[in-house]
Parts: C-alpha cells; sequence; structure tokens
C-alpha cells in the first residue's frame, strides 16, 4: 500500500514536472490571465464573454519573424474577432534583455501598425512559462473552455502570405468554428528565442 | 598577301594582346580577393541538409543554426570562432537561416564575424515545420540552435552558449 502511494506520488510529481517544463500540449486546458494591453485595460479571456475560441500569439516587437507576420495577425484579428474567435498578442521578452520590447515600446509599435487587436505584456513571464512558448511568433489556438487545440506557426512561409500553401491557423479555426477536428495540431517553425530574464 | 591583309593581321594581333592583357589583368586583380574569402556560402535544401548533420566516423561536428538578424546567435558566434582554433579535429558547420535573397549579406557578415573559414551554409526552404523536426525532435525553430553530432548520437542545445561552456562541451564529447 505504502510503495503504491509513494509510486502515485512519484507519477503526480514527474507529470506535474514535465507539464512544467514543456508548456502545454494539445488537450491541456490552457490558464486565463489578466495582462496590461498598450491601451492601459487589463485583458483577460474571460472579458470574451461570447468568444467560440480564442487565438493567443506570443510575439514582439523586435523579432524579423514577428514583423514579418503583423499584417498577418491583423487580418487573422478581421476576419475571425467577429465570428468568435479573437487575437489576443502576448509580448513574452524580458525589456532588460531586449530594451526594443518595453512596454512603452509597444505602445509605439501597435500605433505605428494600428494594431487591431490587444497588444499585451507578460512583464512576470508567467504565462508565457505556463503556455511553454519557446519563440515567437508562437500560435495558440484555444476553444471556448481555453482546450488547446493547435500550437505552432500561423502559416509555411515567412516571407510571404501569398507563397504559403499551408495555414495552420485558418485551417484550425475554420475546423473548430465547423465543430470538426483540427487538421494539424502541432507545427514548429524558425522564430526568435524568448528573451527570458536572467 | 597584300599590305592590306598584314595591315589587318596586325591589328588583330595588338587587339588580340591587348583583350589578353586585360584578362590578365582582372584575373590577377580578383585573385587576392578570392583567396580573402576562402569559402563562399552555399545555398542548400532539406536533403542535403540531411547529409550534413549525418554522423561520420571517428569525428566530432559541431552545426550551428543562426541568422544575421539573430542577436544571440551573434553573440555567441566568437565562442564558437575561437573553439574552432582550439579544436582542429572538429567539423564546424553554420547553417544561416536568412532568406536566400540575402545571401551578400550573409557572405559579408561571416566574413567580418570569421566564419569564413568554416563550412557555410544557408538553408532555403522555407517550409520549417516539414524539416525542423529532421533536424531534432529536441528542437522548437527557436534559434540560436546548435547541434552537436558524433558516432555516439545526436544532441541539441537549444540556447546562447557563454564563454567557455562550448568548450567544455566540446572537450567532454571527445573523451566519450
Amino acid at each position: 500500500m505504502k510503495n503504491y502511494l509513494i509510486l502515485g506520488l512519484v507519477l503526480l510529481f514527474s507529470v506535474a514536472f514535465t507539464a512544467n517544463k514543456n508548456g502545454y500540449a494539445v488537450g491541456d486546458i490552457a490558464t486565463d490571465f489578466s495582462l496590461k494591453n498598450v491601451n492601459g485595460e487589463m485583458v483577460s479571456l474571460k472579458d470574451y464573454e461570447d468568444a467560440k475560441g480564442y487565438i493567443v500569439i506570443f510575439t514582439c516587437n523586435t523579432c524579423p519573424y514577428s514583423i514579418a507576420y503583423e499584417d498577418r495577425i491583423i487580418a487573422l484579428q478581421s476576419k475571425y474577432a467577429e465570428q468568435g474567435f479573437p487575437v489576443i498578442a502576448i509580448n513574452p521578452n524580458d525589456d532588460k534583455k531586449s530594451p526594443k520590447d518595453s512596454f512603452e515600446k509597444m505602445k509605439v509599435r501597435a500605433k505605428e501598425k494600428m494594431f487591431n487587436f490587444p497588444y499585451v505584456y507578460d512583464e512576470t513571464q508567467e504565462v508565457t512559462k505556463a503556455y511553454g512558448a519557446t519563440n515567437t511568433p508562437h500560435v495558440y489556438v484555444l476553444d471556448a473552455k481555453r482546450t488547446v487545440k493547435y500550437i505552432g506557426a500561423i502559416d509555411n512561409n515567412t516571407k510571404s502570405a501569398a507563397d504559403a500553401d499551408k495555414k495552420y491557423v485558418e485551417d484550425a479555426v475554420n475546423a473548430l468554428l465547423a465543430g470538426k477536428e483540427v487538421p494539424v495540431e502541432k507545427t514548429k517553425a524558425i522564430g526568435c528565442t524568448i528573451k527570458w530574464a536572467l | 598577301m597584300d599590305g592590306k591583309t598584314s595591315e589587318k593581321n596586325i591589328r588583330l594581333l595588338v587587339m588580340i594582346k591587348k583583350i589578353t592583357l586585360i584578362v590578365l589583368f582582372f584575373a590577377f586583380v580578383q585573385q587576392p580577393d578570392g583567396l580573402a574569402q576562402r569559402n563562399a556560402i552555399r545555398i542548400i535544401e532539406v536533403p542535403e541538409l540531411e547529409e550534413l548533420i549525418q554522423a561520420e566516423q571517428g569525428k566530432l561536428k559541431v552545426i550551428n543554426f543562426w541568422a544575421t538578424w539573430c542577436k544571440p546567435c551573434i553573440k555567441e558566434l566568437p565562442y564558437f570562432v575561437e573553439a574552432q582554433k582550439k579544436f582542429p579535429d572538429v567539423e564546424f558547420i553554420f547553417v544561416s537561416l536568412d532568406f536566400a535573397e540575402n545571401e551578400s549579406k550573409v557572405q559579408a557578415f561571416s566574413k567580418k564575424k570569421g566564419l569564413d573559414k568554416s563550412k557555410m551554409y544557408l538553408i532555403d526552404d522555407l517550409d520549417y515545420n516539414s524539416w525542423i523536426d529532421k533536424v531534432s525532435p529536441d528542437w522548437s525553430g527557436a534559434i540560436p540552435g546548435t547541434l552537436i553530432v558524433s558516432m555516439n548520437g545526436k544532441d541539441f542545445y537549444e540556447k546562447e552558449f557563454h564563454s567557455g561552456e562550448l568548450e567544455e562541451l566540446i572537450r567532454k564529447k571527445n573523451k566519450k
């Protein structure tokens, strides 16, 4: 009996440890958060009362790959917010390690590019760690219950939206809207590493 | 043979001489530049990348994935150049993730950083999800990243190396 208890505890710890180390896998329930938007307001997923899901994107001001995707993130919000899948962009980078990713600089970038979605700052990096984001841009598509349905890239061509023939995020959201299974649940992409605080 | 033809022939000869001189001059001028560049960057696709990361008998390979736009990559490059001098038996390979259209920028940058004495490549395939796992399932796609390959296996390091760390790692791997 005692042995089982110990075994159980060990298993529990190892599960907790892996979950912590790797962040979310598809099927996990993602945490909500309360993070400051560039307009000064706090943003949480629960604020979106009628949401059918969420497109959570870890991105930043400085990574050229993030910049390459800005217009596509704007387009995702234009297309899907009114269908019940709003975009929430989270800047995960420590501003001491990467000064151009400061909250002040986020405001500047959001204004320049006229972001049509909230652009919030994960100053403590706790949300980023919980999700397990590793690079920018890194997308998590969640359903209404915050179940992770897709993790990865926006599409398969960083350089040019027109040349991308696999639109992973759109495919995932379209599938969820149609009540179908997400066709590709996980992808990898080259991106800038997240600038963790020392 | 009349005078006119021989005059023509002489003119032709002089012209050939001139052209030869010009060609020789350019060959000569071009040469030092060619020598200084040592290695040119080679643009490759996934099958060649797969070959590059194959283990080879008796050889330790250090394959660094970087880009000119990646600050932490640029910060760690000097440690790779330094390690390369200390471990002449280790093969260092640098794979740039810049877009192929920026080849000349990558080339100039490599020269400035002293990478041009190594094997340099640029992987020209933007369908990242199709090949990141082939490099290593442990790689998320974030750079800098370094793959170390020996007959004992492959290890991927998704991190920025700091002073001394890479050399210590190579020493450990060499002992095995």
